[in-house]
């Protein structure tokens, strides 16, 4: 079952005049054909420009494309009557926490989504409740998020989108701007979702973040340029490379080894992997010397 | 040093005078003032200034808070009670000194007006005081409501005010962190005179307007995002309630102003 399907989609930036008229037309996005499959975890790679918020804001009817089409759930995003019900089934979290948080105090930011959709306060207090104690912040609830730290605020704003009970969150970039403590923390929080049957689009530029997902796609200059497992798109460091982007530190190491003759597999995605194919080669080695 | 400001203080609590609907309080405050102004003599005064110091007792709110609040308007008060000492003229000097002479009128309008402008303070501060500024955006959309008819924005106005609430420390701080930049960059801050002041201010401005601007955007995305369409069919998650309590306090507030509004005519 797919959640979001975008066919073909082509998206112009458009940029006016003080009278109105379009002066110059800013190509973002270039034929984007991309299906999601509810309750998949999808990383989306990409350097500074290459398209991907652009993408983002699609799948919510943020954006509307000026060519081709995008579903969620079956449902096109232009359709301007059932907005809201495609905004409720696809939540989205942005870079900077501070700058969505709504309220002065916490529970009540959790609660803006429901206030806006009419629902009545007994059913709002039961859902607020239950998406802040599962990002674990139930304890904050009644602070200023001004107060929080870091990652406890984007945990805020990721519960403000659990309480409307979305089928897929699309984040863009959420730890862009936390320290490691807070990056883990909401890692673990996207993960914990996605293991509760939420589907996942996380839009990141932290390769070790892109290599938890379970597929990756990697854009450039507004189009899908690659797309497979974090395994399939690491082993190609040239390629990645060449369009702007690191590949994972071990993945690194092991590329450089490799290149310099020695016999490691091309796919090592974590340290663990790393240490112990080391391990077996320097093995080898020692029993080669005796 | 921007930090230490705070707005819009609230005290948490439990008391009868936070649990009454914030809409009440706000129509008790505008009572409040009223009485004080009905009131023309020493004892009506006084009666207004008990009652609100019994407020304080049952709100729980320290009385410290009291000399908190009047900090501000220090000046004012100095001001309002030098001016009618000397200026309001009667039949007995009190007196006479140089060019300075003191009348006993004088006297008693200037002590009457200090005691006046402090109590009316004190009373409007417990109203901050008792109700979150949440609360009290609420109580003002639910006031304002009946204007609704006459196409006046009462929503959007509420929530100016609660994303205002929201904004003030983020800007306060961020331009806390400007300034600092700015400094490390060796702009003179702490320049003298208007002109070279008003000078200094536009590194410190232009980040922030910028700044602000980027975070409305952002803000407005964020907002949509959620699914928010105006106060049309909006639900609250805390509702306004009014209770038996809030039409008892109601009825004694009233009292009292009758009690004022006698006394008066009594001396
Ligand atoms: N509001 C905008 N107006 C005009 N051009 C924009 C706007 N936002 C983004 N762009 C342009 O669209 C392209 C894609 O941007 P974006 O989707 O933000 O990339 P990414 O998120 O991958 O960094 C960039 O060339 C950018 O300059
Ligand atoms: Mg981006």
């Amino acid at each position: 079952m797919e959640i979001i399907k975008t066919e073909n989609l082509y998206f112009d930036y458009e940029i006016y005049d003080d009278k109105g008229n379009v002066v110059e037309k800013n190509p973002a996005l270039h034929g984007v054909n991309l299906t999601v499959q509810k309750g998949e975890f999808l990383a989306v790679l990409g350097h500074n420009g290459s398209g991907k918020s652009t993408l983002a804001k699609h799948f919510n009817g943020i954006l509307l494309p000026s060519r081709g089409k995008v579903f969620v759930n079956n449902i096109d995003v232009s359709d301007d009557s059932r907005i809201y019900e495609i905004r409720q089934t696809v939540g989205m979290v942005f870079q900077n926490p501070d700058n969505q948080i709504v309220a002065a105090i916490v529970e009540e930011d959790v609660a803006f989504a429901l206030e806006n959709l009419g629902v009545p306060p007994d059913e709002i207090r039961e859902r607020i409740d239950e998406a802040m104690k599962l990002v674990d912040i139930y304890k904050y609830h009644k602070h200023a998020p001004h107060r929080l730290s870091g990652g406890q605020k984007q945990r805020v704003a990721i519960a403000g989108v659990i309480a409307m009970r979305p089928m897929c969150i699309v984040l863009d970039e959420p730890t862009a701007m936390l320290d490691p403590k807070g990056r883990k923390e909401v890692m673990g929080t996207i993960k914990m979702l996605n293991e509760k049957g939420i589907t996942i689009v996380l839009i990141t530029h932290y390769m070790e973040e892109a290599a938890q997902a379970r597929r990756v796609v990697v854009m450039d200059k507004g189009a899908i340029i690659m797309d497979g497992t974090p395994k399939e798109i690491f082993s190609e460091v040239e390629k990645l490379k060449a369009v702007g982007l690191d590949v994972p530190q071990v993945t690194e190491l092991a590329y450089e080894l490799r290149k310099a003759g020695v016999k490691l597999p091309a796919n090592i995605l974590n340290e663990d992997e790393c240490a112990k194919e080391l391990a077996v080669i320097l093995k080898e080695g020692r029993d080669l010397l005796q | 040093m921007l930090k230490d400001i705070t707005i819009g203080q609230y005290f948490p609590g439990d008391s009868v005078i936070h649990r009454l609907d914030a809409r009440f309080k706000i129509v008790f405050s505008i009572l409040a003032a009223a009485m004080l102004f009905t009131a023309q003599n020493f004892i009506g005064l006084g009666i207004a200034a008990v009652f609100i110091i019994m407020c304080y007792a049952v709100s729980g709110i320290r009385f410290r808070m009291i000399l908190k609040s009047l900090k501000p308007i220090v000046p004012l008060i100095i001001f309002t009670g030098v001016l009618n000492l000397f200026f309001i003229k009667g039949e007995e000097i009190l007196l006479s000194w140089w060019i300075i002479t003191i009348h006993t009128d004088g006297l008693r309008t200037s002590a009457f007006m200090v005691v006046r402008i402090i109590t009316l303070i004190t009373g409007m501060s417990l109203l901050t005081y008792t109700s979150s500024p949440i609360m009290l955006t609420d109580a003002i959309e639910s006031l304002l409501s009946p204007l609704k008819k006459l196409r006046f924005p009462v929503h959007e106005l509420a929530m100016m005010m609660m994303i205002a609430l929201r904004f003030i420390p983020l800007l306060i701080e961020e331009t806390d962190k400007i300034m600092m930049a700015q400094k490390a960059r060796g702009a003179n801050l702490d320049a003298k005179g208007l002109i070279k002041k008003a000078k200094a201010l536009i590194p410190i401005l232009i980040p922030l307007f910028i700044s602000a601007f980027k975070r409305a955007n952002e803000l407005a995305m964020a907002m949509e995002c959620r699914c928010y369409r105006g106060g049309e069919g909006r639900t609250r998650l805390k509702k306004l309630k009014a209770s038996i309590l809030d039409f008892l306090a109601f009825g004694l507030i009233l009292c009292v102003f009758g009690i004022i509004i006698a006394n008066n005519f009594a001396f």
